[in-house]
């Protein structure tokens, strides 16, 4: 009965998100505020529907209801409950039921929040927001049901990939998808202007807030991805540079560039139309994530609810969508003003350049992903795109960005002082350099491109102090000066600052774990040591162990560093019998935000009994790989709570 | 999809290369090696390197490399060897060639032409702040006429 709820209501919030976009469309026609305010209570209560209709799916995972097809499929009675509820998002049709819960709660929020935004304005993105939310729902009813009933129940499901029953891996998918159609907003917001005609400072400034919370859930996101296969999949690595990685990080690229050109059009008008270009394909690498990761056009080893027949309908959708979208941004876009003028040394400059080089990244990622395709396409061949090229051409475009960030901030708007935030940041050049010498000259083995990297990870994080004791006069005048100071700033501040430093805390952590990293196998028997690094392991034991829906076998090692006990990792090699599937669950003992990383692997006889494979990492600095994008994810929150105040601050001055 | 699932999970259990069952004697041939392995694909896997997949095919793959790095092959000879039994479709780093200019050449085409544009912006922008000749000798006259 539930589950006919649920399948009603979702029908229900398509109906009602066609009303929404009938209703405010026609709102902006007749400029009537009353049926403004019926479009809005639309967007509202498709959000109550589609919520209503989520709580159903996932109550049918929680009861373990098999009757219903994609409960069987992807569900199974002995799953802890944490994994039945994200069993919920984890198949094709439930993504998609989330997708269009995000996207409906979008709109909802704008709808509900977007009290300061001119009526126009906010009617007309209303009515594109319900426009998407049409063409999602439309899909999700006619191809995708979640709420399909089976006609003879199965007595068991099948069971949800056990590489996917993971505490990451249950909140990453909610977090991408908040990210990913987060972005939606953004794009109807573009669109939105784009049919009024007017991209200001005003609209950069209602942007921004949306923006910053798509950005930052998709920072989480994928750092709960990475940090999924760093620890899940067993041998330490945390980006391949897959297709379905390079899917979420385009998006979480253009959105970065989107942030920061919103700031020059916010501040001092320019970028109007770069602008909105960067909001209209943000949200369209959202879709075209979507359709790469769901379609399996692209091999992947993050595939897991793929189906082909569907990926052409979400083709269609996502050129549909993005292509009308362009087309208005072509016919609009010239009428867009310049902007103010800008000197070639100056903030707006920087940003620019910030542009120009996130721009390339993505064009390379884009191209690095689809280029496959496209040379089989056309001439037949097939090629491979992997983690080298990306090395090749990536990295120099982010290590060129890297370099020129910190100067950034310190520069003035319209004409900058290159001589002086020479001479502001000369400090953090000679301790980047420091940094650089001292990692070549003391870490063994000596690498130049790994110490070039923790030069540029000490550059930032130094840049970003060095921009702190800029805006405080920290060193130059008294301490309670500089303390007042450092009260009073304001939150955006605080968020840039945070941001760039988890970006160099990033650029660390990646560049020391990558260079030396150090790695050791062997098949030892019960007794038997293996050293990575400075740590000895021993093996002293492996015994059976059984979990809620597998059988393990868990090794029981000592690692010690000269004789010391410093951990006793327990690693495990799980089979889970209702897939068939064995998977292993590392041991990983965090020495400062150093891993050792400890993997069972398979037993094979040995010329004295069973011996056991067992790999060990010693992985430098891992801690900061995560660490970083946390802090960057913070300093996005940050941000955003400092908008608010302001938005609700000049809301009120508007209303006195 | 579930075979497809059970592949892949089959294909995730370790980082294969590092058996020490496969091992060669020498510490240095079997760093380039491990090099190499690194950029060669594992044909029948979803997206892996040799260096990674546990499959039958990319353990063969490794013992094919390790021999040739072992009979003393240089690395471009290996790749070679490689690409003429299996097509560039095997290497993960694209070759530098004319049918993959585009791939190679996009960052630096993105990065060109944005430069380009930021430069002309400039340009433009100089121009329309300086004076016209015209501008400038009435410019000249009205300080001339200026009472000394």
């Amino acid at each position: 009965m539930i589950v006919e709820i649920g399948a009603f209501s979702l029908v229900l919030a398509l109906a009602l998100s066609l009303v929404q976009a009938m209703l405010s469309a026609a709102a902006r026609v007749k400029r009537s505020r009353v049926l403004a305010g019926a479009g809005e209570g639309a967007a509202l209560a498709a959000f109550a529907g589609l919520a209503l209709a989520f709580a159903a799916l996932m109550y049918a995972f929680v009861t373990s209801d098999f009757s219903v097809a994609n409960v069987a499929a992807n569900s199974h009675s002995d799953k802890p409950l944490l994994y039945r509820i994200a069993g919920t998002w984890g198949s094709h049709e439930g993504s998609m039921l989330l997708w269009c819960l995000a996207l409906t709660g979008c709109g909802a929020a704008v709808a509900g929040l977007g009290r300061g935004l001119p009526d126009g304005l906010k009617t007309l993105t209303v009515a594109v927001q319900g426009v998407l939310g049409v063409v999602f729902l439309a899909y999700t009813v006619l191809a995708s049901n979640p709420f399909a009933r089976l006609d003879a129940p199965p007595i068991e499901g099948r069971s949800l990939n056990p590489l996917l029953q993971d505490p990451a891996l249950a909140f990453h998918p909610p977090m991408l998808y908040l990210g990913y159609v987060g972005l939606s907003v953004v794009f109807s917001f573009a669109v939105a202007a784009l049919i009024e005609g007017r991209v200001d400072a005003a609209w950069a400034r209602w942007v921004r807030p949306w923006t910053l919370v798509a950005w930052s859930a998709l920072t989480v996101g994928i750092t709960l991805g990475a940090f999924w296969a760093y620890y899940e999949l067993g041998w330490g690595g945390w980006w391949f540079w897959d297709p379905v990685e390079n899917a979420s990080f385009m998006p979480w690229l253009v959105a970065t560039a989107l942030l920061h050109s919103a700031i020059v059009t916010e501040k001092r008008g320019a970028l109007a139309g770069w602008s909105v270009f960067l909001a209209l394909a943000a949200f369209t690498f959202s879709m075209l994530g979507a359709f790469l990761v769901r379609s399996g056009v692209l091999t992947s080893v993050h595939a897991f609810a793929v189906d082909p027949t569907r990926g052409a309908l979400l083709l269609i959708i996502l050129g549909v969508t993005a292509g009308a979208a362009f087309a208005l941004f072509a016919w609009r876009a010239p009428a867009l003003s310049p902007g103010g003028v800008f000197a070639p040394v100056s903030r707006e400059s920087a940003l620019v350049l910030n542009n120009i080089l996130l721009a390339a990244a993505t064009a390379t990622v884009l191209l690095g992903t689809l280029y496959p395709l496209i040379r089989e396409a056309a001439t037949g061949e097939a090629i491979s795109v992997g983690p080298p090229f990306f090395n090749l051409t990536f990295t120099p475009l982010m290590a060129a960005l890297v370099i020129l960030l910190p100067a950034g901030p310190l520069l003035a708007w319209k004409r900058g002082d290159a001589r002086g935030v020479a001479q502001r940041l000369w400090v953090a050049v000679l301790i980047a350099f420091a940094c650089g010498l001292a990692a070549f000259a003391l870490v063994s083995p000596h690498k130049a491109f790994a110490s070039a990297g923790i030069a540029m990870g000490a550059w930032l994080v130094v840049g970003a102090f060095v921009e702190l004791a800029e805006r405080t006069r920290a060193f130059r005048g008294p301490m309670t000066e500089t303390w007042r100071r450092l009260i009073g700033l304001p939150r955006g501040a605080w968020g840039m600052t945070l941001a760039h430093l988890g970006l160099g805390v990033f650029v660390l952590g990646a560049c020391f774990e990558t260079g030396w990293k150090l790695e050791s196998a062997e098949a030892i028997p019960i007794g038997g040591r293996l050293d990575v690094g400075a740590y000895q392991l021993v093996l002293d034991g492996v015994r059976g162990v059984e979990g809620p829906n597998y059988d393990a076998e868990r090794g029981y090692l000592r690692a010690t560093k000269a004789d010391a006990l410093v951990c006793e990792p327990r690693p495990e090699r799980r089979f889970y019998p209702t897939g068939g599937q064995t998977t292993s669950e590392v041991a990983i003992c965090t020495r400062g935000v150093s891993h050792l990383y400890v993997v069972l692997g398979e037993r094979r006889p040995g010329p004295d009994g069973p011996v056991w494979l067992v790999r060990a990492y010693w992985n430098p600095w891992a801690l900061l790989i995560f660490i970083g994008p946390a802090i960057m994810a913070l300093g996005g929150l940050v941000s955003l709570s400092d908008r608010r105040l302001r938005m609700a601050v000049g809301a009120k001055e508007a209303r006195a | 999809m579930r075979r497809a699932l059970a592949i892949v999970a089959a294909v995730f259990c370790l980082a294969a290369a590092s058996d020490p069952a496969e091992r060669l004697a020498d510490p240095a041939q079997e760093a380039r090696a491990r090099a190499i392995f690194r950029e060669v694909r594992c044909l029948v896997c979803q997206n892996e390197s040799i260096d990674d997949s546990n499959s039958e095919l990319a353990a063969d793959l490794r013992r094919l490399v390790r021999d040739e790095v072992k009979a003393g092959m240089s690395d471009e000879e290996v790749r070679d060897h490689l690409t003429g039994r299996y097509g560039e479709f095997v290497l993960l780093k694209p070759a530098f060639s004319w049918g993959n200019a585009a791939l190679w050449g996009a960052p630096f085409l993105v990065v060109g032409l944005g430069l380009l544009l930021l430069v002309r912006g400039f340009r433009t922008r100089g121009a329309e702040a300086e004076l016209s000749q015209d501008e400038a000798a009435r410019l000249a006259r009205l300080s001339d006429d200026e009472p000394a």
